[in-house]
């Protein structure tokens, strides 16, 4: 039989991945009905009393929201936190892509502990962080060093390096080696070279080191209850208002913090959008 | 070599020495930890010339790239820019600039400051900068993409941009490390034209490296060809072309028919080479090496040399005959190509250009093959070659 090579080809099926769509969704509320909790209740009417939080729906204020800073010791304790996790962030970013720099640049032959310090980095994100709480609590009691804000920044510091380091090293891999040779060529001295290409290049490494180190730091709890002392960060102080019952205004705060972590989610949707691979940027020279 | 001390008589007693831009590589060598990339390379640049290092990977030629622009530091050996020893000052310190194989164009920055980025650094303002930009922009045939970035061009514009890049600064030596590698066949022609062209209006001395043999032809002044970390030999195109000074150069540079040499015989000016099966053929005596023996030599004819005529066909004079059979005969369209087993053992290709004659030989016919005597070469035989000392 002789085929019509002109006749209209017929209609194919796609498959479809229903299941595919029924499971996104699933993980998709498993992940975020733990943070719409959290905001909803931010909203919670509180019966009688000590305001605390509870899970009965009593209706619906604002009431939390305006009485914010309400509770001192809540306040100081969030904002403590977020001076040691900006702190701790700037330590943890230069020195973690200082790290990475050497460890991705030099050959072992040229940088003799490199192989220790790989090893190093890697036992520091791996030891249980008890171990590493409880440990520095031992060295920073048998030194007499007085704990507060310092132990806090010092171990928080600790803690986020390996993670920069890590996150700096995986973008500078594919960085061409290359282009800073062609800066030396066109006459720019090694710093120079760092400022205005190394730099710039690995920009969004460096960004995602020290926004990881951020998060690490704001939600720490377990080396912060063994180095705080008197200081106590915002997720030790709610730990310890369990106890006798954790205010409203905890879920307020839990609320902003989860919303300047969508702002930045969405402005590096943005940014990235807007970076153009093609199409015309307007620079001066 | 004899033409290799030749060419080096005809460049001091030049215009050249005048020159003071000249850049100088004194018995330069480079070990790295596992092999030897340049073996005491000895060789002058001369001032304004476009010299090409051509050879296949691995024989030194980008090492050589790099150590004149200062990524690399010699093991031993000097390097001069214009008497001035170089050899161990960093990139950022030399006069060299540098058209990278993948143009290693910054891709943060606009075309215009890819540019500017040599003159910035030289503390030339932003306005100066700019002007010197647009003239280079116009030169390259780019105006208009300035502030385009480097991913939103062609590969050929990016290529063009690189070239303005290093070129915007007016280096003593440019430095081009096979940059045509990733353009298509069509748009490399072109550009070879282009970058001659720039070179010409320009002046500045290009070092080209490439592996592509009829590029270094097409623009080159001068060519080094390479191999094995040494010098096999040096010359215009065309001399090197035509007299190759190597059984190496013979073949990698266009084609050669090679035959071994069985006895030799002096007779004035003109030398008869004994061929196997009891062929002779004529050779200049000033083509040969001195000091060879007869068995260690190759004689050699380029195919596009060779006529090819029915068996007895008339001889003009001062030409050299071998008869032969033809084995295969294909059609290119430009011309026939032939390979033909001569009588004196051994396979000749031929090229005859496609004129129109009805009357190309075929397959199993015998043929005699003429060539002039003046384009017969005589190389030391391959296997030898290696070991000869090639070296200035």
């Amino acid at each position: 039989m002789a085929l019509d090579l002109n006749a209209p080809p017929p209609p194919r099926r796609q498959r479809k991945v229903r299941w595919l769509r029924v499971y996104s969704w699933l993980l998709i509320g498993y992940l975020t009905v733990p943070i719409a909790a959290m905001v909803i209740y931010s909203f919670n009417q509180v019966e009688g009393g000590i305001p605390q939080v509870s899970f009965t729906w009593n209706g619906f204020t604002t009431k939390w929201y305006q009485q914010w800073s309400e509770i001192p010791g809540l306040t100081d304790s969030f904002w403590l936190s977020i001076r040691l996790a900006l702190a701790a962030t700037a330590i943890a970013t230069v020195l973690g892509t200082l790290l990475a720099l050497a460890l991705v640049r030099y050959s072992p032959r040229q940088f003799k502990g490199k192989g220790l310090i790989d090893q190093t980095l890697f036992m520091n994100i791996a030891a249980p962080e008890i171990v590493m709480g409880a440990s520095l609590l031992g060295l920073f009691a048998s030194l007499h060093f007085a704990r507060g804000f310092v132990t806090l920044l010092l171990s928080h510091a600790v803690f986020s390096i390996a993670y920069v380091t890590v996150t700096v090293r995986a973008r500078l891999t594919g960085f061409d080696g290359r282009l800073e040779e062609a800066a030396g060529d066109l006459g720019a001295k090694p710093l120079t070279t760092f400022w205005l290409v190394t730099l710039p290049l690995i920009t969004p490494g460096v960004m995602a080191g020290a926004l990881m180190a951020f998060a690490l730091s704001l939600d720490d709890f377990v080396a912060s209850n063994f180095v705080s002392g008197s200081q106590l960060p915002f997720p030790v102080w709610v730990y310890g208002a369990t106890r006798i019952g954790i205010p409203p205004q905890v879920f307020v705060f839990g609320t902003f913090i989860f919303l300047f972590g969508l702002g930045c989610a969405v402005l590096s949707v943005v940014l990235a959008r807007r970076q153009p691979t093609h199409g015309r940027v307007s620079t001066g020279l | 070599m004899v033409r290799l001390v030749a060419n080096m008589l005809q460049r001091s007693s030049g215009p050249a020495e005048t020159q003071t831009g000249n850049v100088v590589l004194q018995r330069v060598t480079k070990q790295f930890a596992d092999h030897l990339a340049v073996d005491d390379l000895s060789l002058e640049i001369v001032a304004g010339e476009f010299l090409s290092l051509l050879g296949p990977s691995g024989c030194g030629k980008t090492t050589t790239l790099r150590m004149l622009g200062g990524f690399e530091t010699p093991t031993s050996g000097t390097i001069y820019f214009g008497g001035q020893d170089v050899t161990d000052l960093p990139p950022h310190k030399r006069d060299v600039n540098t058209v990278f194989q993948s143009y290693a164009l910054f891709p943060h920055l606009s075309v215009a400051d890819n540019i500017a980025f040599g003159l910035r650094r030289k503390g030339q303002s932003k306005t100066e900068a700019r002007a010197k930009v647009t003239d280079m922009l116009d030169l390259v045939d780019l105006a208009g993409l300035a502030d385009r970035r480097p991913a939103a061009l062609s590969g050929g514009q990016q290529q063009r941009v690189a070239l303005a890049r290093a070129l915007v600064n007016q280096p003593t030596l440019l430095l081009l490390d096979e940059p045509m590698s990733a353009l298509d066949a069509k748009l490399r022609k072109h550009m070879q034209i282009e970058l001659k062209r720039i070179q010409q209006e320009v002046g500045i001395t290009f070092l080209y490296v490439t592996h592509d043999q009829e590029e270094a032809m097409t623009m080159s002044d001068r060519i080094v060809v390479m191999q094995q970390g040494r010098i096999e030999d040096l010359g215009t195109p065309r001399s090197i072309y035509e007299h190759p000074g190597t059984a190496f150069v013979a073949t990698f540079l266009g084609a050669s028919n090679l035959m071994a040499v069985t006895a030799l015989q002096h007779s004035g000016d003109l030398a008869t080479i004994s061929l196997g099966g009891g062929q002779h053929v004529s050779v200049d005596a000033s083509a040969l090496p001195p000091g060879v023996l007869a068995g260690d030599l190759s004689v050699g004819v380029r195919p596009e040399k060779i006529s090819i005529s029915a068996e007895g066909a008339a001889i003009s004079p001062a030409s050299n005959v071998l008869t032969g059979q033809v084995r295969v005969a294909t059609f290119t369209g430009v011309g026939n190509q032939y390979l033909v087993a001569t009588d004196a053992g051994g396979e000749f290709t031929v090229y005859a250009q496609n004129l129109g004659d009805a009357a190309a030989p075929r397959t199993g016919e015998r043929v005699q093959l003429t060539w002039p005597i003046a384009h017969t070469f005589v190389v030391r035989s391959p296997k030898l070659s290696e070991e000869s000392e090639a070296t200035l």
